[in-house]
């Protein structure tokens, strides 16, 4: 049998065969994995009946009855707790995406400044990192929340960028497009531009590999991107408006400043919540893509320059590639924080998943349920982050030839 | 190796059925361990709110220290645990704090699907709102297009939404998890409103900057009948819970105070001596000694005395009796008769 290819004595009793005790073990501790489940399981259902606390999805239909100050999509007290869950979910992978996008360039940034000949450059980017990253997350957030209050303009005045971006107390306004009939050409534009300049790219680069001359791919693909869709909402008859703020002067005091609803408003605890949740990320990125640069050996850059690349090509086309490698499992683990640590949001009342679960929890007593769904939410968002990040790791990841 | 893990995880997988399934009633708990955890707000002037040196003090708090003399003859064997309004349901049911007095609303949902059973009301309130004087604004109705600042998990957010609702109002609801942040925010001008039961705008009014800055408009929105809360299902730990509050109230009725309590169990009156133990085994009724009752006046003090020393007109908060005044002085608080 499997004892010969396993090395052990072919005469050996079955007590004794490595493979079957290893079967055996692992046995025993799934039954008795499975059987500490089953007994947490009914146990908690025994006592929550015993206490008379009601459980189920049920409560997920009933009307929520209060309100959320941002969401991505249309919510009102008479949505469903569902409803309200859902725009919490949304506002948590907002906050992340938009997170993860602000860490990752200022980590890259810094991480490179760190290792600047510039010693003045070095040594900033050194004490930011030492800075932020030993100081707490909710301190920070809180830091960032108050400072972003007590900084800017009260309700009734503001400070405005071109007349057309305000920012004071109540958060950023921003214009709003407003989209009219004809305007999806617009969108059909974008995608065309996006799929000409991957077409494009590949061609640049097998010519690239065929006659060595290179295209000016980046300032093509930026033309077209532009391009296309301003071409498109001129052709369609500028389809296309922008709601302005209103900004109220006169009358009542509480009706002076922002109207509500007209244009987009960028809430202050949002503002806060993202610059400290990028700026503390920031700190742990810059260090991992300090180490994924020192992790190359100097001999590539040696040798890049042998060949006559300047330093802005070495870094681009020959360091940081290499880098990458070393850079991105960390990286995910850092994506992952940050996705987690979004969570703090309650303390400062952005109706995140966490805030606006623990307002439904409060008000239905479904713990065990809501909890459950922060723990799956969690987990998923998790998973999927490490599921792209490891496919893009395999991607970047060394092909020997 | 295996013989051993086995007995071991089912072992303990026994040990957690054990421990959570038996059920000793929270009154031989509580006498096994010598104290009374009870469960208050995380801070709320007047109510509940530790000093420098960590005592706690406050009208919800004196609700726990009677429970405590009148189980330990003890005011100070109580152990305090604060809690945010989304921790507390949770605390109470899974068993961390014994009960629950921390302004916590009596609604007919927490009553009967949280697992829960309200005591009694130890305080009538109502929600309210805070505005700055500058705004101009003399009522609620005023207020549409308003940004509201207010706490997350209470019935609080929920009235705000019915009433702007109702009166047809657009609002913007900025909801934090502690009272102190939502006191930051608004004092910082985040928000134009602040909104939560009267008692405690009055309390938080206190950590304004300039308290005397704001003022709180004449509309209660909701009724708010405050009181402590203990686990359903031990009848016994509902007794004592409910008629301790009942023993400060009668004992007020009766002019029974902790300065003449003593002499008052000489008293001819059968009401005191009922109450004070002298006649009767009420005590024993509830699983306590006698002079349960004795014990709560003597230590703590009859509803007037505790009312007057957390909250009252001589306090910072300034709070003149209202509704919470006595059935027969014409407020709404009525104890049964002990008999």
């Amino acid at each position: 049998m499997e004892q010969d290819s396993a090395g052990a004595p072919a005469r050996a009793s079955l007590l004794n065969d490595p493979k079957a005790r290893g079967l055996f073990y692992q046995l025993v501790l799934i039954v008795a994995l499975v059987t500490l489940g089953y007994v947490i399981v009914t146990n908690t259902i025994a006592n929550l009946e015993r206490q008379n606390i009601a459980s189920g999805w049920g409560f997920l239909e009933n009307t929520a009855g209060f309100g959320i100050i941002q969401s991505l999509f249309p919510y009102s007290e008479t949505s469903s707790y569902g409803t309200a869950l859902l725009v919490g979910l949304f506002n948590t992978i907002l906050v992340a995406v938009v997170g993860i996008f602000f860490a990752t360039i200022f980590g890259f940034v810094i991480g490179i400044a760190r290792l600047s000949n510039n010693w003045v450059i070095s040594r900033l980017a050194y004490c930011y990192v030492e800075l932020v990253r030993n100081v707490p997350l909710l301190l920070q957030i809180f830091f960032w929340y108050f400072a972003v209050l007590r900084a800017v303009p009260g309700k009734r005045e503001k400070w405005s960028l071109f007349d057309t971006i305000h920012l004071n107390i109540g958060g950023l306004r921003l214009p709003k497009p407003i989209w009219e009939p004809g305007s999806h050409m617009i969108g059909i534009a974008l995608i065309v531009a996006i799929i000409a300049s991957i077409v494009i790219s590949r061609w640049a680069h097998k010519r690239q590999d065929a006659t060595g001359q290179q295209f000016p791919m980046f300032w093509t693909a930026v033309g077209l991107i532009v391009g296309l869709p301003v071409l498109a909402y001129l052709v369609m008859g500028m389809p296309m408006y922008w709601e302005h703020p209103n900004f109220v002067e006169t009358g009542p005091i509480l009706r002076r400043g922002f109207e509500l609803n007209v244009g987009i408003n960028v809430i202050p605890e949002f503002l806060a919540l993202t610059a400290a949740l990028a700026i503390y990320t920031a700190a742990f990125i810059a260090e991992i893509v300090r180490a994924g640069i020192q992790a190359v050996s100097h001999g590539q850059t040696e040798a890049a320059h042998a060949l006559g690349l300047r330093n802005g090509p070495t870094l681009r086309l020959v360091v940081i590639p290499q880098a990458m490698r070393v850079i991105i499992p960390p990286l995910t683990s850092q994506y992952l924080n940050l996705t987690k640590n979004s969570s703090l949001a309650v303390a400062i009342a952005f109706p995140d998943l966490v805030s606006v679960g623990g307002t439904v929890l409060n008000q239905t007593g479904q713990a065990i349920e809501i909890i459950g769904i922060w723990m799956g939410v969690y987990l998923s968002l998790s998973l999927l982050t490490s599921a792209f990040m490891n496919w893009y790791n395999q991607r970047m990841a060394l092909v020997e030839r | 190796m295996s013989n051993k893990i086995l007995p071991l995880v089912l072992g303990a997988a026994m040990g957690v059925a054990a421990t959570t399934a038996a059920g000793a009633t929270t009154l031989e708990d509580v006498k096994a361990k010598g104290f009374i955890q009870c469960g208050v707000s995380q801070g709320l002037p007047g109510f509940s709110n530790p000093d420098s040196q960590g005592n706690w003090t406050g009208l919800d708090v004196d609700l726990c220290r009677a429970m405590a003399a009148a189980v330990f003859g003890d005011a100070s064997a109580v152990k305090f645990t604060p809690l945010s309004a989304k921790e507390r349901f949770t605390a109470l049911q899974s068993g961390e704090v014994d009960v629950l007095s921390r302004n916590t609303t009596w609604t007919m949902s927490r009553d009967t699907q949280l697992g829960l059973n309200f005591a009694g009301v130890n305080y009538y309130d109502g929600q309210g709102f805070m505005v700055r004087k500058d705004l101009g604004v003399t009522s609620a109705l005023e207020l549409s297009g308003a940004s509201v600042c207010t706490n997350t998990g209470t019935t609080t957010e929920l009235n705000v939404a019915d009433y702007f609702r109702a009166n047809n109002m657009p609002y913007e609801i900025v909801a934090f998890e502690k009272a102190d942040e939502v006191v930051a925010a608004y004092d910082a001008g985040r928000c134009d409103v602040y909104t939560t039961d009267a008692s405690g705008l009055y309390a938080q009014r206190l950590k304004l900057t300039n308290p005397g800055d704001h003022m709180v408009l004449p509309e209660i929105i909701s009724k708010e009948p405050l009181g402590p809360v203990v686990r359903q299902g031990d009848d016994e730990w509902f007794n004592i819970a409910k008629w301790t509050l009942n023993a400060m109230l009668n004992a007020e009725e009766l002019g029974v105070t902790s300065a003449n309590v003593d002499e008052m169990k000489a008293s001819d009156n059968p009401s005191v001596k009922r109450l004070l133990g002298a006649e009767g085994a009420f005590g024993e009724a509830i699983g306590l000694s006698n002079d349960w009752a004795y014990n709560i006046i003597k230590n703590v003090g009859n509803y007037e005395e505790s009312f007057n020393a957390n909250v009252g007109p001589d306090t910072p908060l300034g709070i003149s009796r209202g509704v919470n005044a006595l059935w027969n002085a014409g407020g709404f608080m009525y104890a049964p008769p002990v008999r």
